[in-house]
């Protein structure tokens, strides 16, 4: 049924799911929400399943009127959402009712905000997924008066993440790297004073990814042969700019790259506004693993609690 | 056959095989990939590139140590279960005019004729190496050194879909329309990525493939039957 009228769009707003699995090798990216952990959550509160579709809010929401009464959350950055005004709470469902209008204020906390609702939301599949990526006509981002579909169920309202769980999105953040795979190009000196240094966040970083400033001095040649590029993946071209490779990002590059991002901090890089500085630090694989299994080990029983 | 691993994070293995690129790398290499897709629970997605694989795994089900392990007996296994056999895809190929713009500059810096420079392109087989940067393009080798040319000065706002150019020593051809820096010498009827298509990709990792120059008459019947669905790639096996 009709859950939505797209009154303004806002900067840039797309549904978004876990990504579209196994077309890499055709060279078609992952995609999916950049902030997974916010999405994730969201459908956990609702009751769905963790890779149900959602939307994901850049910066300047939208602006939805309700077309039915059903249940929503709100999850990820804090973008000021309001229901007819009023100020609603994150990462906890809350009812709409029909004819009020979700809207959102001013950013707070992150740029990337993520809207869920009961059931998910019904949107073209492509490649068994429904995350949007534009360049290749993988559906689009919303536009004025577009009507969004979903079957909502019975759902309670209030059902939140316990406040210690919420996370805090900075404006100056460490992430933790796994070393590789092109260090061995790079001289030492400069791998090391890539992880001691602090990048700034340039304006040209979206989804495809993030570009980074530095003062940082490299020597080394920054082509390399080409191979797949994770997300995460931080290339490092001869020009000593850092760019870190998000979920949009072409599948294949030619460029060093000196390490990846666990998967576990790249909400943290999702939620950086330009401006924002982020700094590296260097972990074992064995630490990272143990970092993502402890982020999949609460997902997992969170949902089974609701 | 050697390798070496490298971990992309915690939930990715970038597979190195310490050996020049080559055909019979690239062979390996499709091999070990066909080898993984066998089901398994825990490996996620593979991407082939020149020299290496980069596997996508799930950290819940391997650890890295435990990952490493099962790919080096995968790779043994490997050895064993090479194929011999090799596809050809044909690319059906209008050459020069508005759908090759670049054809005659190319020429005239080569001192040869338009036609010398189609034969030379349409004479060989090209090896796909990957598949990357653009859904659906193939990284392709093989092109004669007596054509390579640099990418163009000024790139373009719009390359239609199915442009062949070149670029240095690298032929290609554009699955959608971009923007883009290469010398366009002709174009394919072709889509190398149509979301109409239960599966929307013409090539893989591995393939051959083979231009053959057309006339317009027949780009636009084929257009038109690939526009009805009608139209079959022609693709053949031959043994190695």
């Amino acid at each position: 049924m009709k859950l939505f009228l797209v009154e303004k769009p806002g900067l840039y707003t797309t549904y978004q799911d876990l990504g579209r699995i196994g077309y890499m090798k055709f060279g078609v990216p992952t995609s999916g929400a950049l902030d997974r952990f916010a999405l994730e959550v969201g459908n956990i509160l609702l009751g769905n399943e963790r890779g149900a579709t959602g939307l994901e809010v850049t910066m300047k929401g939208p602006e939805l009127i309700a077309q039915e009464t059903f249940i929503l959350a709100v999850t990820g950055g804090d973008l000021s959402p309001m229901i007819n005004g009023n100020r609603i709470p994150l990462w906890k469902s809350v009812l709409i009712k029909k004819g009020q209008v979700l809207e959102f204020g001013k950013p707070r906390q992150g740029v990337r905000a993520y809207i869920t609702i009961s059931g998910g939301f019904e949107a073209e599949e492509y490649m068994g997924s429904t995350s949007v990526y534009e360049p290749a006509g993988l559906g689009r981002r919303l536009q004025a008066r577009d009507e969004l579909f979903g079957t909502p169920r019975e759902r309670k309202t209030g059902t939140g993440l316990f406040y210690t769980e919420i996370p805090e999105y900075c404006r100056d953040i460490e992430v933790r790297v796994v070393k590789g795979p092109h260090h061995e190009q790079i001289s030492a000196d400069v791998v090391k004073a890539f992880f001691s240094s602090t990048y700034e966040v340039s304006p040209q970083s979206n989804r495809m990814g993030y570009r980074l400033r530095s003062e940082l001095e490299t020597n080394h040649d920054g082509d390399v042969i080409s191979d797949a590029v994770p997300i995460g993946g931080i290339q490092l071209p001869g020009n000593g700019q850092p760019i870190i490779l998000l979920a949009d990002r072409q599948t294949t590059g030619g460029y060093t790259r000196v390490g990846t991002v666990i998967g576990p901090d790249l909400p943290l890089i999702a939620q950086l506004p330009p401006g924002g500085t982020i700094r590296f630090k260097e972990v074992s694989v064995e630490e990272a693993q143990e970092a993502a299994i402890q982020v999949e080990r609460k997902l997992r029983i969170w949902s089974r609690m609701t | 056959m050697s390798m070496t691993f490298h971990p992309l994070g915690e939930a990715a293995v970038k597979v190195s095989f310490n050996e020049a690129v080559s055909p019979s790398l690239n062979k390996m290499i499709k091999a070990f990939c066909t080898n993984l897709s066998f089901k398994d629970q825990g490996i996620i997605e593979w991407v082939p590139a020149y020299d290496s694989v980069t596997v996508y795994y799930d950290p819940w089900v391997y650890t890295y140590q435990q990952l490493t392990e099962l790919l080096k007996k995968k790779a043994l296994e490997t050895e064993q279960q090479q194929s011999n056999s090799k596809t050809i895809v044909t690319v059906p190929t209008l050459y020069g005019g508005e759908y090759g713009p670049d054809l005659t500059t190319l020429a005239k810096s080569k001192k040869m004729n338009t036609n010398d420079v189609i034969s030379l392109h349409t004479n060989g087989d090209y090896l796909v190496n990957m598949i990357g940067f653009l859904p659906g393009f193939p990284y392709l080798s093989g092109l004669d050194e007596q054509i390579a040319m640099p990418r163009l000065k000024e790139p373009r706002q719009t390359v239609p879909r199915g442009s062949v150019g070149i670029a240095g020593s690298q032929t290609g051809i554009y699955p959608l329309e971009s923007p883009g820096g290469w010398n366009l010498i002709g174009r394919t009827p072709l889509r190398l990525y149509d979301l109409e298509k239960e599966n929307p990709f013409l090539l893989e990792q591995g393939d051959y493939l083979h231009f053959r120059s057309i006339s317009e008459e027949e780009y636009k019947r084929i257009e038109d039957e690939i526009e009805k669905g009608t139209y079959k790639p022609e693709r053949r096996e031959e043994t190695l």
